[in-house]
């Protein structure tokens, strides 16, 4: 009796200390507390060596343009400083200067200007050096140029009541995969196999008629002190669900409760028929 | 750095272009240390990159020794997940 008292507490505590509890109104135990002096006789100093044996990380997912990953053993804070710096400090290269020759579209010069910004380019930073405060040319070792040169016109085979605009017209939708690289300097030889374009092609920049054309020059620049730097769509973290059942569940309720998750977290056995 | 009394127990670190990104994990790993009494963070003003850290220490150890400490085990955290991470991003693709 006196054991199982002293066990039943001890789970209390390490309930309190390990999870975050989603009571009907609220969520409770949101704030750490294994900080030395709150718990006695645990040793919460820290520690590098008990840390790396209990840490872990398992990769669940690794796709194109997604990466999902489990990290066991680490505070909330770390987690989400890792996901502050994805988000706002990885830099990467993006349209920062455009040089506006011709742009007779309805599109007005700054909305191009910023949408062009926003367009995420394929380059490896990493190549790059940041550009020197105040220098406003910028050089092949920190500059990247691409030229966006397209004119609309009518198509003379189209026919006399067709109303649908691919027919009517040429080049009438500006897409991302309409910007060309234009080699600064040296640039040619230093990236010899480099194929610097935007990571996707169907981006839709502005549209046009006949006789409109945009005849911009643009230079990207590496960065991090804007949202068009950012190199990921979103990074977000989420704490692993622990679900305990307090009663067992049979027939129909089982059946039920099965439904309620994804296939496969839920199995149901069959006892005594 | 602002000290609070004669000895430099109580010390309120004011870091420039810093935010909840350092702020946040950086307490937590003073925050481990037995020696510290308190130890917290707060932004001054949201529309400045300022925050005030203050360590405050059980004893006569001056504040600044638990401030470094926090900031060399943060960097062994970040060092061993980026190693950690690195090994099963490869075994994972090999």
């Amino acid at each position: 009796p006196q054991a199982a008292l002293a066990m039943a507490a001890k789970r209390g505590t390490d309930e309190m200390r390990d999870r975050v509890v989603l009571g009907e109104f609220g969520v409770r135990n949101v704030h750490t507390t294994d900080f030395p002096g709150n718990y006695p006789g645990y040793e919460d100093a820290w520690d590098q060596r008990r840390f790396e044996e209990g840490f872990r990380v398992d990769v669940i997912r690794e796709e194109e343009g997604t990466l999902e990953f489990d990290m066991v053993g680490i505070d909330a804070a770390i987690a989400n400083a890792f996901r502050r710096i994805l988000l706002a400090e990885v830099p990467t290269m993006a349209v920062e200067k455009v040089f506006v020759y011709n742009n007779t579209s309805i599109v007005q010069d700054e909305i191009l200007a910023h949408r062009l910004g926003l367009i995420p380019i394929r380059a490896d930073p990493r190549l790059f050096e940041y550009r020197n405060q105040g220098d406003e040319e910028g050089t092949e070792i920190d500059t990247l140029q691409f030229q966006l040169k397209i004119k609309c016109s009518r198509n003379p085979q189209a026919a006399k009541e067709s109303s649908d605009p691919n027919e009517l017209y040429f080049n009438h939708k500006v897409y991302s995969k309409h910007m060309t690289w234009v080699p600064l300097g040296n640039q040619t030889d230093l990236f010899p196999d480099a194929d610097f374009r935007p990571v996707h092609d169907d981006i839709l920049i502005a549209l046009l008629r006949p006789g409109q054309e945009i005849d911009v020059l643009m230079h990207c620049v590496k960065g991090i002190d804007h949202a068009k730097f950012s190199p990921v769509a979103t990074a977000s973290y989420r704490l692993l669900p622990d679900i305990t059942l307090l009663q067992p569940v049979e027939d129909e309720a089982a059946e039920m409760l099965q439904k309620c998750f994804s296939p496969g977290v839920i199995e149901i056995q069959d006892i005594k028929g | 750095i602002q000290a609070d009394g004669t000895d430099g127990n109580c010390v309120t670190f004011v870091l420039h272009d810093e935010d909840h990104t350092l702020g946040n994990s950086l307490r937590y790993m003073v925050m481990k240390n037995p020696e510290v009494e308190f130890c917290g963070y707060c932004i001054t003003h949201p529309s400045e990159s300022k925050i005030n850290f203050r360590i405050q220490t059980r004893g006569a150890l001056p504040a600044v020794e638990p401030f470094r400490k926090g900031l060399n085990d943060l960097m062994g955290v970040c060092q061993h997940v980026l190693d950690t991470f690195e090994v099963r991003l490869f075994l994972k693709s090999s």
